[in-house]
């Protein structure tokens, strides 16, 4: 392990981003994952701790021209309880209330819960169906840069990003929903508290005279990033929504993940709930 | 030789200062270096409650709080709710409904019930059970905390 040299705690997003450009960061924020992966020797520290919590700017939810903006330090309490999260991302909040326990989701922040890039994170696969962007931020000459990337594409493997060592999530945009745009979340654990996902699905689109269009469906939990399910999304784009193509599409989410066996379930125990809740889920939105 | 940071706190509504060092859990500095042992060590992973404390109004596990992150802060441990006369009504109900058993999830539940109460006043036993989902009792089964939980809140008006 190597020995912590130094410790920050910026109080602005300049400091933090200059502390970035300065070598191996690591960075707390709610601490819920950093403090038992680091205790346990899964994560090794870096030789500078940097707090991110007293960062100025980097909380709260804001509407942003057509996008929901969510700072990377809102709790996942704090979006469980948002107007704007609940008008214009209800699906988002859903998942929130599927995550962990109050005592965590008042310490654990979204910017987090996207950082740890746990396959089962449990707000990953709501955002990914929304269309969600990550903007990450650094300095790399002395003046703040910012880029953004859907975060679909954002997940390289079990804990790893396509964020820079020098960058810091700042921020998640959502696209303001259109007329007609329907989201779900499923989750499936043994205990409805403080449970790792088994599964997960997210399913949204805009469903307009009984046909799905902008379709997105995503999976947590069947592959070693949440993913996207292209072909399960083929069998269901445009189509009429009625027991034909359903079945079709349930089909395709069992043929397309490729999950593993581990201790919350077997393979084909994964791949038989996909398939069933994808096809429940989907009665849903035809009925709704 | 680990780096070691000042910190400063409202503990109980006390000011402390302390030294701790950078990787130490909030658990271990309560207990280890403050010396309040009401706060219990369970599971050390954020999963049985048994270590929540109450930091800037908001229930957190302490075992997952860097004590650094106190810097600042103000923290009411079990210690401190038992000196808030506002608690007697929910220490009187869980005495009353036999809440404890062996007594060590109590100080966590304690702390997580009355910050049910304080947010929800109107709480009924299915918010009662959701706000305590994250602390465990191997004894009781839950019953009899919940109903003193809900006896403390609507019969405590």
């Amino acid at each position: 392990m190597t020995a912590i040299e130094r410790y920050a705690a910026p109080q602005s997003l300049d400091e933090a981003l200059g502390i970035l450009q300065q070598g191996e960061v690591t960075i707390l924020a709610g601490g819920t994952d950093l403090m038992p992966q680091t205790k346990a020797g899964r994560v090794a520290f870096k030789p500078t701790l940097m707090n991110i919590g007293r960062v100025a700017g980097l909380k709260g939810v804001t509407l942003d021209g057509q996008h929901l903006r969510i700072g990377a330090l809102t709790t996942i309490s704090e979006l469980l309880r948002d107007p704007l999260v609940a008008q214009h991302a209800p699906v988002l909040a859903e998942a929130c209330d599927h995550f962990a326990s109050d005592q965590i989701r008042n310490a654990g922040t979204l910017g987090g819960n996207i950082n740890n890039a746990s396959p089962a994170g449990d707000t990953l696969v709501p955002l990914i169906v929304l269309d969600t962007e990550v903007e990450l931020a650094s300095k790399p000459n002395g003046s703040v840069a910012t880029r953004r990337m859907p975060l679909a594409e954002f997940f390289t493997g079990p804990g790893r990003t396509k964020r820079n060592a020098n960058e810091l999530l700042t921020a998640v945009r959502i696209p303001l929903p259109k007329p007609g745009h329907v989201a779900r979340f499923y989750k499936f654990g043994t205990r409805p508290a403080l449970d790792i996902s088994t599964i997960s699905i997210g399913i949204a689109g805009v469903m307009r005279d009984g046909t799905l269009t902008n379709t997105r469906v995503a999976f947590g939990a069947v592959a070693p990033t949440p993913v996207r399910a292209p072909r399960t999304e083929a069998a269901l784009e445009g189509r009429r929504l009625d027991a034909g193509a359903i079945e079709a599409a349930a089909d395709a989410a069992r043929d397309e993940v490729n999950p593993i066996d581990d201790i919350r379930a077997s393979a084909w125990y994964r791949k038989e709930l996909i398939h069933n809740m994808t096809k429940r889920m989907l009665d849903h939105v035809a009925q709704a | 030789m680990s780096l070691k940071h000042d910190i400063e706190f409202t503990l109980n509504g006390v000011t402390k200062r302390l030294t701790v060092d950078v990787t130490m859990n909030a658990l271990d500095m309560l207990r280890d270096v403050v010396g309040l042992t009401g706060t219990k060590y369970g599971c050390g992973e954020g999963e049985c409650g048994a270590c929540t404390v109450r930091v800037d109004g908001e229930t957190r596990n302490s075992c997952l709080m860097f004590a650094v992150d106190l810097d600042g802060r103000d923290i009411v441990t079990i210690e401190g709710l038992a000196a808030d006369p506002k608690a007697d009504a929910l220490r009187d109900a869980f005495v009353e409904h036999g809440a404890v058993q062996c007594g060590f999830c109590t100080p966590g539940m304690v702390m997580q019930a009355a910050h049910i109460l304080d947010t929800n006043p109107d709480a009924d036993a299915n918010a009662i059970k959701r706000g305590l989902e994250g602390n465990l009792c191997r004894c009781t089964g839950y019953k009899k905390i919940v109903d003193a939980v809900e006896s403390a809140c609507c019969g405590g008006r």
